[in-house]
């Protein structure tokens, strides 16, 4: 199986779309001869050439509404939106437009696009340019919503969504885009709305996305030196949520801690505990823990920056807190 | 209603070339005000080039080039008053320096330190809002509320040629025209967002010409003659003062440097323009006319260099030797009154940092 990285794994379920359809194009700003701000789609334009590969204007309004109107034509755009952060200005075009046009129109225009887009503290990029907010688009019916945490994951959640008839805001991590792991040979689509168990444990379920997933499996290690064990679970897709696998995985350990980049108050954790404690309240010997980041907006200075987003060791004492062992 | 006036085409200059372009001179502009702008020059000039060599050392983050925009950015600024606002975006931020701020508050800034936060009020300079144009209607009312209010004061905001593509740009651009808002945009056209070229952003001849469409005057200079911007400005500058509302100068330029320091532009840039752009940068052009002029003595140039030096090596030790911010500085300022359940996130990182 070859190696990839996060960056590599984007790119070549990119291309293996463009290979196979005249239908799936690229567009976004920056992306063509400088190959992206995070250096995605380099080599893409010599491939396919700037019908495919296609620099726009700054106009993040302009660049996902022209997505729609392709995939309301039958195209499957991948629009790529520099930063998270921009999606505020695209806002209307994701939430109003693309979100609604199916259920507006009866069921008869289908929006297949797909909305790449990356954040995420760890670089000092400041409080404009580092947010988490999938949250934001969890809560609007008629999106799908992806962050993939592994090279193999983003290649194979990437592809399906490109395909996915419904609209879609897939969500990279920016200090993720060099971390390696091997994947199949040819490319195997991965569904959505499924999770993936990293790591099987016995005494707490830690359900976690993006760089967390990083930071819970580090967690995990240090936890079973302490004996506890731990069970890694990364949703994947945010939205449909696979509540039976984390369910599932609750009902085993009976103990469970969220964790997320995303700041913790009114977040996507808080959606997992409140499906967690219904659908398992008999089965949790502890109150739920969230991580996540404090509530504040980034700081730019990079000790200030650690301060404000949760790591491993913020994921261990949650996990030492659903086990009573933390001695506060 | 307002009547349609074609925006200029033709590139205002005052500075010749030394040989078949002659020489110009400003009217009301004297001696000492011509060597105050080349002291701006030199001061923005030295303060870029030390940042980028902070950059290097790790001294200060990632830092937003302005080489060779020095001459629209003091010109620009000479040509207003203390009360007008500066709204400038990142390739200004060292705009402030021109109003007394002191160095090391910038460099702070790019250190990310809260000793780089300034008050907005006490060099009437805006914060610097890192997404495209996102400032533009922040200018827009601002100049609009002078107005209101019976002031005198204008407001200029500086912005790039990309930036002419966002959504801000047209509702900022277009409401300060309905509003008659005394507001100068100034438009950085250095022909290139990171790496889009300017022939990708837009299909208008010229970017003064998307000033037809709000109906206001559109205007083009020469970006790398200070004077020439520095006149443009002062004319809508009047213009605004006299209640006639917004102008648009376009100040044509060149990047001749990355965007960034993370960008490398040699996938996309043209190298040799970029070469012959740097020979007639707009420091070097200016101290020319001077010295062609006979108002600059090289005594003179040379104190005021070393001056400039002297600032950013004060500047970035001051920056330096502030103290590491306090933890509760995180929750500050998120709200003007932060509710006391969130005092628990302060609590929870002080117990984390074991200072609490």
């Amino acid at each position: 199986m070859p190696e990839l990285s996060y960056r590599e794994a984007v790119r070549d379920a990119l291309a293996t779309a463009m290979r196979r359809d005249d239908e799936v194009f690229v567009m976004g700003e920056d992306i063509a001869e400088m190959g992206g701000s995070m250096g995605v789609t380099q080599g893409m334009l010599d491939e396919f050439g700037p019908e495919r590969v296609r620099n726009t204007p700054i106009s993040e309004m302009a660049l996902v509404g022209a997505g729609i109107g392709a995939a309301m034509q039958g195209m499957r755009p991948v629009v790529e939106v520099m930063y998270e952060d921009f999606l505020t200005l695209a806002c209307e075009q994701i939430v109003n437009q693309a979100a609604k046009h199916r259920y507006m129109s009866g069921g008869q225009v289908k929006v297949p696009l797909t909305v790449r887009t990356q954040g995420g503290a760890g670089w000092s990029p400041g409080a404009q340019h580092a947010q988490q907010l999938e949250a934001w688009f969890v809560h609007v019916p008629g999106l799908k919503v992806v962050f993939a945490s592994t090279p193999a994951d983003v290649r194979g959640l990437l592809y399906t969504s490109i395909y996915d008839d419904n609209p879609v805001v897939f969500f990279e991590h920016r200090t993720l885009y060099g971390i390696k792991e091997e994947v199949p040979d040819e490319l195997e689509p991965i569904e959505l709305g499924k999770a993936r168990v990293h790591r099987e444990g016995e005494d707490v379920t830690v359900v976690a996305t993006g760089r967390l997933v990083h930071e819970a499996l580090r967690a995990a290690e240090e936890a079973e030196g302490e004996g506890v064990s731990v069970e890694v679970v990364d949703p994947r897709t945010l939205q449909p949520l696979d509540e039976e696998t984390l369910v599932a995985s609750v009902k085993k350990t009976n103990r469970c801690v969220v964790a997320h980049e995303a700041v913790t108050r009114m977040g996507f954790g808080a959606e997992v505990a409140a499906v967690l404690q219904h659908q398992a309240f008999d089965w949790l010997d502890a109150p739920i823990e969230r991580v996540g980041a404090r509530f504040t907006p980034l700081p730019f200075a990079p000790v200030m920056e650690e301060w404000v987003v949760p790591h491993a060791a913020d994921v261990l004492e949650a996990i030492r807190r659903t086990v009573g062992r933390n001695g506060h | 209603m307002a009547q349609v006036v074609p925006a200029e085409h033709e590139l205002r200059r005052v500075i010749g070339d030394g040989e078949s372009i002659p020489d110009r001179e400003v009217e009301g502009l004297g001696e000492a005000d011509l060597l105050e702008l080349h002291r701006s020059l030199v001061l923005l000039r030295t303060y870029d080039e030390r940042s980028l060599v902070y950059h290097r050392q790790g001294r200060i983050g990632t830092y937003a080039i302005f080489w060779n925009h020095e001459a629209m950015q003091a010109g620009a600024v000479h040509a207003l008053d203390d009360e007008d606002w500066i709204f400038p975006s990142y390739r200004e931020s060292a705009i402030g320096l021109l109003r007394g701020m002191p160095a090391s508050t910038v460099l702070s800034w790019w250190r990310g330190h809260p000793a780089g936060w300034w008050n907005p009020a006490d060099y009437n300079v805006a914060s610097i809002c890192v997404p495209i144009a996102t400032h533009v209607p922040h200018a827009a009312g601002l100049a609009w509320g002078k107005k209101l209010r019976g002031e005198s004061a204008c407001a200029l905001v500086f912005f790039g040629d990309g930036a002419t593509s966002e959504g801000s740009f047209h509702e900022g651009a277009n409401f300060a025209a309905v509003t008659d808002a005394p507001l100068v945009l100034l438009c950085n056209n250095n022909q290139w967002a990171i790496s889009t070229p300017l022939e990708a952003q837009t299909r208008a001849e010229t970017l003064a010409d998307k000033a037809v469409g709000y109906g206001m005057p559109g205007v083009r200079v020469d970006g790398a003659d200070v004077l020439a911007v520095y006149e443009a400005t002062r004319e809508a500058v009047a213009r605004a003062r006299t209640g006639e509302g917004p102008t648009f100068v376009e100040a044509v330029t060149y990047r001749a440097a990355p965007h960034a320091t993370a960008d490398d532009p040699r996938a996309y840039i043209d190298l040799e323009r970029v070469e012959e752009e740097r020979k007639r940068e707009c420091v070097g052009r200016y101290e020319a006319y001077l010295e062609r002029l006979g108002v600059l003595e090289p005594e003179h140039a040379e104190a005021v260099r070393s001056e400039a030096r002297e600032l950013m090596r004060r500047g970035i030790a001051q920056a330096e030797a502030e103290p590491p911010p306090d933890s509760e500085l995180l929750f500050a300022h998120a709200f003007v009154d932060p509710p006391a359940s969130f005092g628990s996130d302060l609590d929870e990182l002080r117990r984390i940092l074991g200072d609490g």
